[in-house]
């Protein structure tokens, strides 16, 4: 039986902003976590999250958060990352404004 | 109202220059985010699931017309146009930028406000009636002894580094419109021998071990007030846990050592402490005293009865029903405006709202504006003859909606739409029950009901003392929603009993549709609240309701 690998992202929020971001490997952020990369290797894991606390100036509040790889990007596991990657649910602010 | 001494000017001016500073050495990498977090915290500055969020103190909830508009300018300028009201009497921006944040603070100094204390384990922003200086039961305006507090403690250095954060809450009046039995301190005014005093209520607390506070004393004078909660305060310093977060509030304290010892402690401490408080302070709240004389009155010329005849539009007449408070002073009203319209954002007023809101205090209010603990905007002192051109203005503003008290008065927290703590969203289910009862027509006919919703266990949604609390949760990866019955806030305060099992986020506001309809069959008479019901029916009728097919399995 084929266990799926847990895949995972490296999050964050801008340090100036404060908006939540996503690594693109090797050293980029983007805000939206269809273009975040998409990591199933533990170790990768761990470098992007080292990479990431090592960005004190530009990023704070770094994690790994599960992600399911969809073929349109990565799409949270958990609701409350799902909600972070979308922003409020009670204005179109955030990521939602145009 | 109060208005800054030279002191309060240059200490407001000090912190804002020294938070720019670090601000500053933040974003230049001199601190790193675990040496700035504390700094940040210290001036309300959080960090949340999208952005910063500043909170801003409205000492014991009072503002005056240039203040409110100077709350729309911040939103204007460094946010999206909003600002959201919370049931500590605050007002939190969702969306500021950190470099953008010491302008900010100095756009409060420059009307006399800050955002100091409105986080950290310190005594954090003093909360009272927002009716003070204008209630009909009111013994005497409590925001003078608030405004003493809020002094005392802003800055006390035995008080910066307590072991959890301090919450203190006063109230004039019998009627106990402050919730002083859920909070740290519960100061509630009382008269012995026609002397003006307080009871003290202390260990309340909601959060994830709900308590309702136990009266330390049921009168200390006035001159007394002072060195009292400096005793409490200090005796709780060295008594409260620091091992554990979730124990450390004085509510645990006063559980764990018992009420008895805790007074003991305090008036072994006021005895040595009280001689140190040599007069000064009742000669600063003396000063203070001048700052909330009540307002010139005008005199009660106009037939008060004349704008509540059947001849005014019936949604007027509503508005009347619901939104207006006796006031002391004959011929005046107190005016609650109502920031909960069926769909909205419980709590939240636009820019230009707030705009509206002081241009109607200036022009009708004696320029007098308070913010409510359950998220509404109150005009403390309007003479009755204007109610009717006090509505037309609320109306164009969209504030006249007339449900003060009614199912869809809402309170909730900004649950995980924007908190970094929440473990499920309230603001979709407060704006999905308040959108459902008002699509029903049946607010009215159900009366009184207090329901509050809270996004996680730290309660900031006053859930547990809602007559129908709700409580979000994760429950096996998808938002679960608890329900707690029989909760009250009042004079009586009573935790709620948890009802069964949670809800999905699409079973929650069917489940309170089943209650509340239940309820309209159960209840004796048409007057017989839903409260009153649930006290005289107990939990099981109300209980079979929400989970009816229990009901049939039995």
């Amino acid at each position: 039986m084929s266990v799926t690998p847990i895949s995972k992202v490296v999050t964050a929020n801008d340090l100036r902003s404060g908006e939540v971001i996503y690594l693109r490997f090797p050293h980029s952020w983007t805000p939206e976590l269809s273009k975040a990369s998409v990591i199933t290797d533990d170790d990768l894991a761990q470098a992007g999250l080292a990479f990431a606390k090592g960005q004190a100036n530009v990023v704070v509040g770094a994690y790994l958060s599960d992600v399911v790889a969809e073929i349109d990007g990565p799409k949270a596991s958990h609701f409350r990352d799902t909600f972070r990657s979308t922003g409020p649910s009670n204005y179109r602010h955030g990521k939602q404004e145009i | 109202m109060y208005q800054y001494s030279n002191f309060d000017h240059e200490f407001v001016a000090q912190r804002v220059a020294q938070f720019r500073a670090q601000v500053a050495r933040r974003l230049d990498g001199s601190l790193s985010e675990e040496e700035f977090k504390p700094l940040r915290l210290m001036n309300g500055l959080y960090l949340q699931l999208h952005a910063y969020m500043l909170r801003v103190a409205i000492p014991y909830g009072t503002l005056n017309g240039r203040q409110m508009d100077q709350l729309a300018t911040i939103a204007e300028r460094w946010d999206k146009d909003y600002g959201h009201f919370t049931t500590r009497q605050n007002i939190q921006f969702n969306w500021p930028k950190l470099e953008d944040v010491p302008d900010i603070l100095q756009a409060l100094a420059d009307v006399e406000m800050h955002a100091i204390q409105t986080s950290g384990n310190t005594i954090r922003n003093v909360t009272a009636d927002h009716f003070a200086g204008a209630a009909a039961d009111e013994i005497a305006d409590p925001r003078p002894i608030a405004e003493l507090i809020r002094q005392w403690s802003t800055d006390h250095p035995e008080f910066q580094f307590l072991p959890r954060k301090f919450k203190i809450a006063v109230t004039g009046s019998p009627h106990d419109r402050a919730v002083t039995q859920a909070h740290d301190i519960g100061l509630r005014m009382t008269l012995q021998d026609g002397l003006r005093g307080f009871e003290v209520i202390v260990g309340g607390g909601l959060g994830r071990t709900p308590m309702i506070g136990k009266t330390l004393s049921p009168f200390v004078p006035l001159e007394d007030i002072l060195p009292y909660l400096e005793a409490v305060v200090s005796t709780y310093n060295l008594l409260g846990r620091r091992d554990n977060k979730y124990k450390a509030r004085i509510k645990i304290t006063t559980h764990e050592h018992g009420i008895d010892d805790i007074k003991h402690r305090v008036e072994t401490k006021f005895v040595k402490i009280k001689p140190l408080f040599t007069g000064e302070d009742m000669h600063i709240l003396k000063e203070i005293e001048r700052h909330f004389e009540p307002p010139n009155f005008k005199p009660a010329k106009p037939p008060v009865e004349a704008i509540s005849t059947t001849s005014q539009p019936p949604a007027f007449r509503a508005w009347l029903d619901t939104n207006i408070t006796p006031h002391k002073v004959p011929g005046y009203a107190i005016v609650s405006v109502s920031l909960k319209k069926p769909g909205a954002t419980p709590g939240d007023a636009s820019a230009a709202q707030m705009r509206a809101l002081a241009d109607i205090a200036r022009d009708f209010g004696h320029d007098e504006l308070r913010i409510s603990n359950e998220q509404n905007v109150i005009l403390p002192h309007v003479h009755r003859a204007d109610l009717p051109q006090v509505y037309h203005a609320l109306r164009q503003a969209d504030l006249a909606t007339a449900n003060i008290g009614l199912i869809s008065d809402i309170i909730a927290c900004p649950g995980m739409d924007y908190c970094a703590l929440a473990t499920a969203r309230s603001i979709p289910v407060a704006q999905q029950i308040a959108t459902r009862f008002h699509a029903l027509k049946l607010e009215h006919d159900i009366g009184p009901l207090k329901l509050k919703i809270s996004g996680c266990v730290n309660a900031c949604g006053h859930h547990h003392v809602g007559h129908i609390g709700i409580l979000g949760l994760e429950k096996a990866g998808v938002e679960s929603y608890q329900i707690t019955l029989g909760g009250d806030a009042g004079e009586e305060a009573e935790i709620g009993t948890h009802a069964g099992p949670g809800f999905g986020a699409d079973q929650i506001v069917p489940a309170i549709e089943r209650l509340i309809l239940g309820y309209l069959h159960l209840r004796a008479n048409e007057t017989e609240s839903f409260l009153e019901a649930y006290r005289r029916l107990g939990l099981a009728p109300f209980k079979a309701l929400l989970y009816p097919q229990e009901k049939k399995a039995a």
